[in-house]
C-alpha cells in the first residue's frame, strides 16, 4: 500500500470550483463575521449510513482568529445585498462596499468540502435581505434541504431567520435546521426605531415565537411517536448590540431574562459595537468598542445561567449598569458582606457557588470531597480555586479569619484592584529613595 | 528502596500490582527492563507480563471502581508522562486497600492527581478532533499529520469513523511514528517508511488531490477575512490555539 499511498489514479475528474469563488467567499465572510454567535452546541447526532458527518452535544471549535474568536462553523451569507438601511449594519444598503452573492450549489459545495477536512463543524448561514423576506429565507432553506437530502449531510447547520418571513418557511428551515435565530440587536423599541426605521421588535419576536411553537410542538410529537421529526433541536439563540445606543446594562440583562424564560431559547450573545459606519451621526464617535463592558455582560449572563443569580441581584435602579472594574459576582459579594464568610465545610452548595473565586466545578469539587476529608485552604488551591479572591469570603479548617467583615468591603475592594507593580519597578523606586542625587 | 522492572506496557504494570501483593513487597520505583537503578537498591524484582495474572487485577479493580474511573486509568497511561506509570500504581493499591471507594477524595494527592492527568489527556484528544486538518490526496485519501504531547491520537479513532466514514482517511502521528488508516470499513494501524511524502507537514503538489489546493487557499482566505481588526487579540488567540499546533494547521501554513 505504502509504494501506491497518495498518487493520482490516471482519471480525474475536473472540479466545476472556480478561482472567482475565493472573492466571493472573501466578500461575503467579511460581511458575515459581525455576527458574534459561533456555537455548535445543543444537538448530538451519530452519522447516518452512507452519510457524511455527526454532531457533537458539547460544541467543537476548529480554529481560532487573530481576535481570539472561535471558528467553529463556516460563517457565510448566501448574499449581502440588502433592501434595508440599518444604520448599525456594515451590510446597509447605502453602504459602498463589494457586493456578491452565492449560488446554492457554491455554497452547498464550500460547506461539504471544508467539512470533509474538518475545517468546520457545520455551516452558519445568514443573509442580507434581497426583494422579499421571503424570496431570501426560500433560497436558504434550499441550501439546507439540498446538505441534508442530497448530501445526507448531518454535521450541524445554524440558520439567521430573516424578520418578517412566513411561518410556513419557519417551520421548514426547523426541519432542517439545528439552531435557528432571530438577532434583537437593539435592546430597546424606540432606539431600534432611530437606527432602523424599516423595522421593529414585532417583526423580530414573531419569528422567535414561530420557532418556539415549533420547537415545543416537535417535543409533544416526539413524547408519542419516537420517529417524528425533530424541530431546530439546538433550540435559538439571539444577539444584542453592544454601545451602539443609550441602553442600561439593567434594560439590556432584563431582555434576557425574560428571554431566558423561554423554554427554547439557549443563549444571548453580546456583540460590542464596532464603529462600521462612522459617517451616521445616529450613532456613537467610539475610539475602541467597549470590550469590557461586553465581556461584563457575558459574566452576568453566566451568573444568571450557572450561578442561580436574579436579574436584579446583578443590576437595578441603584446600579443600573455593571461595575467596569471588578466581575459582577465580586460586586455582588462586596454590596453583600453580610451573607459571608461562608464555610466551605458546611454551606451547602449554592452558597459555595457565590463565593468570588469559586467557579461552578470548584463548587462541585468541593461538595464531593469534604465528605472524605475537612479542607483547607491547600487543597483548595490544588482543586483550582482562586484564593486571591475567595480568601476574604470563606472560612475553612486552618486559614487565618480576615474576611470582608474583618475590614471593609471598601478595602477589599482595593485590595483587588491595586494594579500589581512590576518586579524590579519597586525596587528601583525604593533605591532613588535611599540614593537621591 | 525496592525496585521492579517491567517491560513498560499497561499490562506490565498490572503484572506488576499482581506481583506485589503477592509478594507483599511493593516498589519504591518502578523502572523499564533495562532502566539504570539509583544506588542504595535493598532489593530488585523482574516483573514478567503475564496476561491471566494482569486481567485478574483488571477484574478486581473493576469491583472497585466505575467504569469511568477505570477508563481514567489508561488516560493517565496514555499521558506518557514521567511517573504516571508509579501514579497509577499508587492509585490502584489505594482503590484496592481501601474498604470504600477513594474515587471521588480528591483532598489525596494521588487521587487530585489521576483526576488533572486524565484531564490534559482528555483535553488533547478533544484539541485533535478541533485541530486534525486532513489534505486530500491524489488517490482520493484524506491525510493528516499531528503531533500530540501525550500519546492521544488512538481516543480520537471513534469520533473520526463516525463522522468521516464515507472518506478515506489517515490520521498519522510523527511524534510516535504510526498512524491509522480508515479504508470506509475498518480501522488499521499503519507506519510509514519516511516522511518524504509530506515535508513540511504538506502533502507536495504531485501527490494532492486536483482541487486541494484550491480549497486550501479557500480556507485561508476565509480564515483571514473573519478576523476583526478593531478587537485583535494574540494572547487570546494562542491561548486556545497553541501554538506547538501550528505547523499542521492549513490556515496558518505558508
Amino acid at each position: 500500500m505504502i509504494l501506491t499511498l497518495f498518487s493520482r489514479p490516471k482519471s480525474v475528474t475536473l472540479h466545476s470550483m472556480k478561482e472567482e469563488i475565493l472573492e466571493k467567499l472573501k466578500t461575503l465572510a467579511e460581511s458575515a463575521k459581525y455576527d458574534v454567535s459561533c456555537s455548535s452546541s445543543g444537538t448530538t447526532r451519530k452519522n447516518t449510513p452512507g452519510g457524511i458527518g455527526s454532531t457533537a452535544g458539547w460544541g467543537i471549535c476548529h480554529s481560532f482568529t487573530e481576535d481570539g474568536r472561535c471558528v467553529s462553523l463556516l460563517k457565510i451569507m448566501l448574499t449581502n445585498y440588502c433592501i434595508y438601511d440599518c444604520a448599525y449594519c456594515i451590510n446597509r444598503r447605502t453602504n459602498d462596499i463589494r457586493r456578491a452573492t452565492f449560488s446554492v450549489e457554491e455554497l452547498v459545495e464550500l460547506t461539504i468540502e471544508f467539512y470533509r477536512r474538518n475545517y468546520i463543524e457545520g455551516l452558519f448561514l445568514s443573509s442580507g435581505v434581497i426583494n422579499t423576506p421571503d424570496y431570501t429565507m426560500e433560497r436558504m432553506v434550499r441550501v439546507l434541504k439540498q446538505l441534508r437530502t442530497v448530501h445526507r449531510y448531518n454535521g450541524y447547520i445554524h440558520m439567521k431567520s430573516i424578520p418578517g418571513a412566513s411561518e410556513q418557511l419557519v417551520r421548514e428551515a426547523g426541519l432542517y435546521a439545528d439552531r435557528l435565530s432571530v438577532n434583537i440587536e437593539i435592546p430597546t423599541e424606540e432606539n431600534l426605531k432611530m437606527l432602523a426605521p424599516e423595522k421593529d421588535h414585532k417583526s423580530v419576536f414573531a419569528p422567535m415565537l414561530y420557532i418556539q411553537q415549533g420547537v415545543l410542538e416537535s417535543g409533544e410529537e416526539r413524547r408519542k411517536f419516537n420517529s417524528a421529526p425533530r424541530f431546530a433541536p439546538a433550540g435559538q439563540s439571539t444577539q444584542m448590540i453592544i454601545g451602539a445606543t443609550d441602553d442600561s446594562d439593567k434594560q439590556i440583562l432584563n431582555i434576557s431574562a425574560s428571554m431566558y424564560q423561554q423554554p427554547s431559547l439557549k443563549r444571548v450573545y453580546y456583540s460590542g459595537y464596532i464603529p462600521i459606519n462612522t459617517n451616521d451621526n445616529r450613532l456613537p464617535a467610539l475610539v475602541k468598542p467597549p470590550l469590557v463592558r461586553e465581556n461584563r455582560l457575558y459574566q452576568a449572563d453566566w451568573l444568571m445561567r450557572f450561578y442561580e443569580f436574579k436579574v436584579d441581584e446583578i443590576v437595578d435602579d441603584k446600579f443600573p449598569n455593571l461595575d467596569l472594574e471588578i466581575d459582577p459576582k465580586l460586586a455582588w459579594a462586596l454590596r453583600h458582606p453580610e451573607h459571608f464568610p461562608v464555610d466551605i465545610n458546611k454551606a451547602d452548595y449554592s452558597q459555595i457557588l457565590r463565593i468570588p473565586g469559586i467557579g461552578v466545578k470548584s463548587a462541585k469539587l468541593i461538595v464531593v470531597t469534604r465528605r472524605y476529608s475537612r479542607l483547607n485552604s491547600e487543597s483548595l488551591k490544588k482543586m483550582g480555586v482562586s484564593l486571591k479572591k475567595a480568601q476574604y469570603f470563606i472560612t475553612c479548617n486552618e486559614l487565618a479569619a480576615f474576611n470582608v467583615n474583618d475590614t471593609s468591603p471598601e478595602y477589599v475592594r482595593r485590595l483587588l484592584t491595586e494594579k500589581k507593580m512590576a518586579k524590579g519597578k519597586d525596587n528601583k523606586q525604593q533605591t532613588a529613595l535611599l540614593f537621591p542625587e | 528502596m525496592i525496585i521492579f522492572h517491567y517491560d513498560k506496557t499497561f499490562e506490565g504494570l498490572l503484572t506488576a500490582v499482581f506481583d506485589a501483593y503477592y509478594r507483599k513487597t511493593f516498589p519504591d520505583r518502578l523502572l523499564g527492563l533495562e532502566e539504570l537503578e539509583p544506588l542504595f537498591v535493598d532489593e530488585s524484582y523482574m516483573v514478567v507480563t503475564d496476561e491471566e495474572k494482569s486481567g485478574r487485577v483488571w477484574k478486581g479493580l473493576a469491583k472497585k471502581l466505575s467504569p469511568i474511573t477505570r477508563n481514567m486509568l489508561s488516560y493517565v497511561w496514555m499521558s506518557e508522562l514521567p511517573g504516571s506509570d508509579e501514579l497509577i500504581f499508587r492509585y490502584i493499591r489505594k482503590a484496592l486497600d481501601s474498604t470504600h471507594s477513594i474515587e471521588m477524595n480528591f483532598a489525596d494527592d494521588d487521587v487530585l492527581q489521576m483526576r488533572n492527568v486524565a484531564q490534559k489527556v482528555n483535553k488533547e484528544k478533544h484539541r485533535l478532533i478541533e485541530l486534525v486538518r486532513f489534505q486530500k490526496a491524489a488517490d482520493d485519501i484524506f491525510f493528516a499529520p499531528v503531533s500530540p504531547d501525550h500519546n492521544s491520537l488512538p481516543l480520537t479513532l471513534e469520533h473520526f469513523t463516525d463522522r468521516f466514514a464515507d472518506q478515506k482517511w489517515i490520521i498519522y502521528d510523527t511524534k510516535r511514528n504510526y498512524g491509522y488508516y480508515y479504508d470506509m470499513k475498518t480501522v488499521t494501524e499503519m507506519t510509514l517508511d519516511s516522511h518524504d511524502l509530506f515535508p513540511e507537514g504538506k502533502l507536495d503538489e504531485k501527490r494532492m488531490a486536483e482541487d486541494e489546493r484550491l480549497f486550501q487557499e479557500l480556507w485561508k482566505g476565509y480564515f483571514k477575512s473573519m478576523t476583526i481588526k478593531e478587537r485583535i487579540n494574540l494572547k487570546l488567540q494562542r491561548q486556545h490555539m497553541p501554538q506547538r499546533y501550528w505547523k499542521y494547521l492549513t490556515e496558518k501554513q505558508k
